[in-house]
């Protein structure tokens, strides 16, 4: 019961005139670590400040609401939902497979998943022109047994999007399906369930949080995707613009435009990231 | 009721089985014959094969080579969905998004009922089984006890041919086990088609299972009722388990001389090869060698190590022969025991049990 009274007394007699030194020794940032790590952290946060001092803010409103502004954003985000739910209807039954089933090659169709993640969007956009364009390899017979054109198209601007965003979704959702008990779709086996059952059942709610967070992800990326977009889809307003490629035709013409445009996008992506905290911000 | 039936020859009704797995270092031989209404322990240490001899039953396990056979049907190219097998498992895995009676709702769903009739059916598993105020609950809100319930109630209802339970009571503290094994104890015997479960806990196998049949590295090394595995231990793990020094030698009248070691003087007269047991607190102690003694087995041991063990001395000792002897407290002060003390160790011949290998 004295200890409480007695510690202070002791720290105010003995330990401090020494206590600044000791406190630096403890959470001491050595010099050639704490400069360079400051430097980084500025080289991140100025510009984005720069954007919000920039920022036109007596004509936002205006800037928002104008018809290119509010068309450019309607397609960013319907073009950007429909990339998530193609990605989500054929990544997640991908990420299944590549987490259950053991399958010769396994590693290398898993390493070709993730190539898009890395691969310049603009390769990505050149690449679905060879494979869906008029001449491509499959869009030739699309193009003469369905009549069915994609580049150039807001489909085309949706599965260019999707293309680069399904990585995302499929690495996300599989890493959570490899953390999840597969002895629970053995336990659903037991109980009379055929293995779509079971992932319907059982699996599938058990890793719905992976699945949100990697759709979250997917979509982000979808929102933001600029070269894939602009080689397949081209820059049509109204059709293929989304806000990405009106920032950067904005930039040429009209730079207040530009900023409040890329002021939206940021804020998204802001919301995005509050999203997504608890799941990749807490690792740390 | 007929529970003390043993199966032995190939039987239409009931589990009729030879399970092989090969696995390169590990391969698990065991053959099980179980008729309906009765249920088997498995007994065996950890990592002697008892839990893939389960997987292989539900089918989550492919079988290398053997047949399984339920009920005169084939069962070992069945997939785990079709075969008419329910599981408890370790852990239970009762699934944690849904409700107490939505996961004994599951098999009836699976199996064609709607969902009204499979919750009908699950409400009426769970009354069954004293779980009625807790059907809504999900499994994290259930106890270890309750929650090994859903796990029998999910399994029962399917209306399983063959019932496996997986150390049904091993996830589960001291004092719940107890009431846990009574009632399961109960169920069990309510239960007509087979029940094999799987344990490494003799108080469980005894309590729970007609018969045992003891695994270890693979294999069937005794199998019989519990009292007659008991009494009649053949390898060194049960007797360890059911609390018995074990060793093996050749009899020829009262003497049984050890493979490895000394002579012993048995009451039973035999010859060939026989098995001694004799339970720990046979043994009695001596800081210097009895002499006025009239117990003929007389060794000089060395004490490895001692615990407690209830409200007695657990003494471990090395030496002419490897035993283990209990004492009181109070004895174990007198003589001053300590690991490394030597000591006379005798057994009185009315003590010993021998029985031909």
């Amino acid at each position: 019961m004295t200890l409480p009274t007695d510690k202070p007394r002791t720290a105010a007699g003995t330990l401090r005139p020494g206590s600044p030194r000791r406190r630096r020794v403890r959470t001491g940032v050595p010099l050639p670590l704490l400069i360079p790590a400051l430097l980084g952290l500025a080289f991140l946060i100025v510009p984005l400040a720069a954007l919000l001092v920039r920022t036109p803010w007596q004509s936002l409103p205006a800037q928002l609401t104008s018809p290119e502004v509010w068309q450019a954003l309607k397609l960013s985000l319907i073009c950007a939902t429909l990339a998530t739910g193609v990605s989500l209807v054929i990544g997640v039954p991908l990420a299944w497979l590549l987490a259950r089933v053991d399958f010769p090659g396994r590693g290398l169709v898993r390493a070709l998943v993730t190539l898009p993640l890395v691969l310049p969007p603009v390769v990505g956009g050149v690449a679905l022109l060879m494979a869906l364009g008029r001449n491509g390899i499959v869009g030739q017979w699309l193009d003469s047994w369905f009549g069915i054109t994609l580049p150039f198209t807001t489909a085309g601007v949706v599965i260019a999007e999707a293309f680069v965003a399904m990585p995302f979704l499929v690495i996300s959702v599989e890493g959570t399906l490899r953390a999840a008990d597969p002895r629970y779709e053995e336990a659903a086996a037991t109980l009379g369930a055929s293995r779509f059952t079971a992932f319907r059942r059982v699996t599938l709610p058990l890793i719905a949080p992976g699945i949100a967070a990697g759709a979250v992800l997917a979509w982000a990326r979808a929102l933001g995707e600029f070269g894939a977009t602009i080689t397949f889809a081209g820059n049509f307003p109204g059709r293929t613009q989304t806000m990405p490629l009106a920032v950067y035709l904005a930039l040429q013409s009209d730079p207040e435009a530009a900023t409040a445009l890329s002021l939206v996008l940021l804020a998204v992506s802001i919301v995005v990231l509050a999203g997504l905290r608890d799941r990749w911000m807490s690792a740390g | 009721m007929n529970r003390t039936r043993t199966a032995t020859g190939p039987s239409v009704d009931g589990l009729d089985a030879r399970l092989v797995v090969d696995r390169g270092t590990f391969r698990l031989d065991v053959a099980l014959a179980v008729a309906p209404g009765e249920v088997v322990a498995l007994l065996g240490p950890n990592g002697a094969g008892k839990t893939t001899a389960l997987r292989v039953l539900a089918g989550l396990t492919p079988l290398t080579d053997g047949h399984l056979r339920l009920d005169g049907t084939e069962l070992d190219r069945m997939p785990p969905e079709s075969r008419p097998v329910g599981v408890v498992f370790q852990d239970y895995l009762l699934f944690p998004h849904l409700t107490a009676l939505d996961n004994v709702a599951f098999g009836p769903r699976c199996q064609g009922a709607t969902k009204a009739e499979a919750r009908a059916q699950a409400a009426e598993w769970l009354d069954r089984l004293g779980l009625a105020a807790h059907t809504g609950a999900k499994p994290r809100r259930l106890s270890g006890g309750q929650a090994q319930r859903v796990a029998l109630a999910r399994a029962l209802a399917t209306r399983p041919r063959l019932l496996l339970l997986d150390e049904p009571l091993a996830a589960l503290d001291a004092r719940t086990r107890l009431e846990v094994r009574a009632r399961l104890r109960r169920h069990l015997a309510d239960f007509e088609a087979v029940a094999v479960l799987v344990t490494h806990d003799p108080l469980d196998a005894m309590v729970l299972a007609d018969r045992l049949v003891v695994v270890e590295h693979g294999r069937v090394v005794q199998e019989g009722t519990p009292a007659d595995i008991a009494r009649h231990p053949r390898t060194d793990y049960i007797a360890r388990l059911v609390g018995l020094n074990l060793y093996r030698g050749e009899a020829d009248g009262h003497g049984v001389r050890l493979a490895d070691g000394p002579s012993l003087t048995t009451t039973e007269v035999l010859s060939g090869p026989v098995f001694v047991a004799f339970p720990p607190s046979a043994v009695t102690l001596h800081r210097e060698r009895p002499t006025g003694s009239s117990a003929r087995n007389v060794w000089r041991c060395e004490v490895a190590g001692m615990e407690t063990h209830g409200d007695q001395i657990r003494a471990d000792l090395t030496g002419e022969l490897p035993l283990v002897a209990d004492l009181t407290t109070v004895a174990a002060a007198e003589l001053g025991l300590h690991p490394g003390a030597e000591v006379w160790a005798t057994v009185k011949a009315a003590q010993t049990h021998a029985y031909p290998v």
